[in-house]
């Protein structure tokens, strides 16, 4: 088991001709990824690599292929439409990688994806990973091993280092989920505590946060109340400068100023181990699995 | 990207909202000259990307147009919150009946942007919001439908019981709305929206804030950056498409991706240093960036060891290391550096920078204490 991505993951790669999107398309294939489509307009008949049919649209590709997931590598200002696309052709899992979206794009977006039943995993985010099975994104594939400890986060490069300091532990992942960093995105904390509490292959979750926002506390306050399983959590930014202010808007609506002290705080009330460097999560997490 | 508060009273104008009239002077001369067109008394404000402006003494009340020339050559060349004054703004003074707050920015929680509107405006609208949060109306705004009519007229009545008050500041935030989304913000800000004793509404302050995501479709927004309002190295770094911060430490940090970046000054605190800098050279590989990352932490002088910490995903390491090497051939390092990397073609990456004379390692922890022991100690390169 694992959650959101799995063998039975059929994948389309919009965006499959792109510089981005035909290096990590062979990064997928390589890894095992069932990627059954590209959509590139204009290239619909061609094939990507001689294996992988193009169509034009979504629609098309989903026609011919039955595939349930999207992994979205177009520029940011066609990542909006790309993403409704595929809502609106009945892909359930939608993953964008692209970095730059207007976040006024995501505020029209995110109502059509949930009225469309399906899941948004980013924008600006690098993607998941359920090892041995299947990867959509741009998680590296080796850095990752079988196991039993969920891993979500809201960085990219951060998760890889915490990922990689686990497996050359000995201590493999069930899946791997980066969320993105992006002001408004699809799937957040919540979300992938609440399918990792309910997987019954996870036994431990590490949560990577950031400062800024008020999801950590959030997510905090939903370990307390709906987790049973041991969730350990990090926030990269303790040291940084307080960040410039936004106004009197950001203070009025959130109430916190977002800092790594308050989340902190947040997990220790929620019982949370608490790794103070990347290199902690190895033993907390040893300690929760035995 | 900040907007100072003359561009966002030009564009919230353009877009309908009555605003005082007034111009911008950099010269004691162009402020006295402004007010005499104007002919009534003034305020000269400051124009700094800087919250806390009246505080600082940069917001001042002027009667004629010599007190107005008084006050800017005052204003003019002050320094707020380390940013140095050199616009005024020279507007006319409003008489004040009441003053009350409307805002937009947009929330991560409802995923919308969220107005915000109190009758209680001005300059403690923080302490309003946290000590009595029933004057504050949050109204979530579809973007899909836009702000409808009747939304609007909702919030007019929510600060003004006359109706011919009430709507209108509904027209006022119908077109606060427009502006802030044809100029791609994530904030938009009327504080005060003041009532004259003659029952009208003018925009005394506005503020945006610019999604930056937006500006490759916004030019004549894009054109707006006042880049002589920034620190130079941040702009330097904007234009290599780096994202940097300068702080008070000594060891110059070059990491790949945000989070990791911030994990890596949190853990040279940890091992006692202190970061002299925020640099994510991003995602893509390119060795050009590496080189301007170097160009731009070496020109500070308080960098007494540079740390690299990369992470390759897409960034090949190797990249990275061509980079190195290039860079210093050029501008060989007058401190020393300490190379962390791993992941892709972490294999070839180690043989260049080795045959250039340079060691790399691939623990990270162990690279920080390393950096922050040598730039502690001030060894040579």
């Amino acid at each position: 088991m694992s959650i959101f991505i799995d063998n039975d993951t059929k994948l389309i790669i919009q965006g499959i001709t792109g510089r981005d999107g035909s290096f990590h398309a062979k990064q997928m294939i390589e890894y095992g990824t069932k990627v059954v489509a590209g959509v590139t307009p204009g290239k619909g008949g061609q094939t990507f690599e001689g294996t992988v049919p193009i169509f034009d649209t979504v629609f098309d590709a989903v026609q011919a292929t039955g595939a349930n997931t999207s992994v979205i590598y177009v520029p940011p200002m066609y990542a909006a439409d790309a993403i409704m696309e595929a809502a609106a052709a009945g892909v359930k899992l939608i993953v964008c990688i692209t970095e730059g979206v207007p976040v006024l794009d995501m505020t029209k977006v995110y109502p059509f994806v949930q009225e469309h039943g399906a899941r948004l995993l980013g924008p600006n985010c690098p993607g998941l990973i359920t090892p041995g099975q299947s990867k959509v994104g741009i998680i590296p594939g080796r850095i990752c091993l079988p196991g039993n400890v969920g891993v979500v986060s809201r960085s990219g490069t951060l998760t890889y280092e915490i990922v990689n300091q686990l497996t050359r532990a000995g201590i493999g992942q069930s899946s791997c989920v980066g969320i993105g960093g992006d002001p408004i995105n699809g799937t957040n904390f919540i979300d992938c505590l609440a399918a990792f509490e309910a997987d019954p292959q996870t036994k431990a979750v590490a949560m990577m946060g950031e400062i800024g926002g008020t999801d950590e506390q959030e997510a905090a306050a939903f370990i307390k109340e709906h987790m049973k399983k041991p969730v350990v959590g990090f926030i990269a930014g303790q040291t940084a400068p307080p960040g410039r202010r936004m106004g009197h808007a950001g203070a009025i609506i959130s109430g916190s100023a977002g800092t790594a002290a308050e989340k902190i705080e947040a997990f220790h009330a929620a019982g949370m181990g608490v790794a103070k460097r990347p290199v902690d999560f190895v033993d907390l997490i040893k300690a929760r699995l035995t | 990207m900040n907007l100072h508060e003359y561009q966002a009273k030009e564009l919230l104008r353009a877009a309908g909202v009555p605003i005082p009239a007034g111009d911008i002077a950099t010269t004691p001369e162009q402020a006295e000259s402004i007010a005499q067109r104007l002919g009534t008394a003034v305020m000269v404000k400051a124009q700094v990307h800087a919250g806390g402006r009246g505080k600082a003494g940069g917001v001042k009340f002027c009667k004629t147009p010599a007190d107005a020339r008084e006050k800017a050559t005052a204003i003019l060349g002050m320094t707020i919150k380390d940013l140095i004054v050199e616009k005024v703004l020279v507007t006319t003074a409003a008489d004040i009946a009441s003053e009350a707050y409307v805002g937009i920015i947009v929330d991560r929680a409802t995923k919308k942007p969220v107005f915000m509107v109190s009758a209680a405006g001005g300059i403690d609208i923080e302490e309003v919001a946290a000590t009595t949060p029933e004057k504050i109306l949050y109204h979530p705004v579809d973007t899909r439908y836009g702000l409808l009519p009747f939304e609007a007229v909702r919030m007019g009545f929510f600060l003004y019981k006359d109706v011919k008050l009430a709507r209108q500041a509904a027209k006022i935030m119908s077109q606060l709305y427009t502006a802030f989304m044809a100029a791609g913000c994530s904030l938009a800000e009327i504080n005060p929206l003041v009532m004259t004793p003659n029952n009208e509404l003018i925009a005394v302050d506005g503020k945006m804030v610019i999604d930056d995501n937006e500006l490759d479709r916004l030019p004549a927004i894009a054109a707006l950056r006042d880049e002589s309002s920034e620190a130079p190295s941040e702009v330097d770094a904007r234009n290599a498409n780096l994202t940097f911060i300068k702080l008070d430490g000594n060891v110059g940090c070059v990491v790949n991706g945000a989070g990791l970046a911030m994990a890596t000054m949190d853990l040279v605190k940890y091992y006692g240093g202190d970061p002299a800098n925020f640099l994510d050279i991003g995602g893509s590989s390119n060795p050009e960036k590496v080189v301007n990352a170097l160009r731009i932490i070496t020109s500070d002088p308080n960098v007494k060891c540079i740390l690299f910490n990369i992470f390759g995903g897409i960034t090949r390491t190797d990249d990275v290391a061509n980079g190195i090497v290039t860079a210093t051939k050029a501008n060989p390092l007058q401190v020393p550096i300490v190379i962390r990397l791993t992941g892709t073609n972490e294999e070839i990456a180690v043989k260049i920078l080795q045959e250039n004379g340079f060691s790399a390692s691939n623990d990270m922890d162990a690279a920080v204490q390393r950096a922050v022991e040598l730039a502690t100690s001030g060894a040579a390169a």
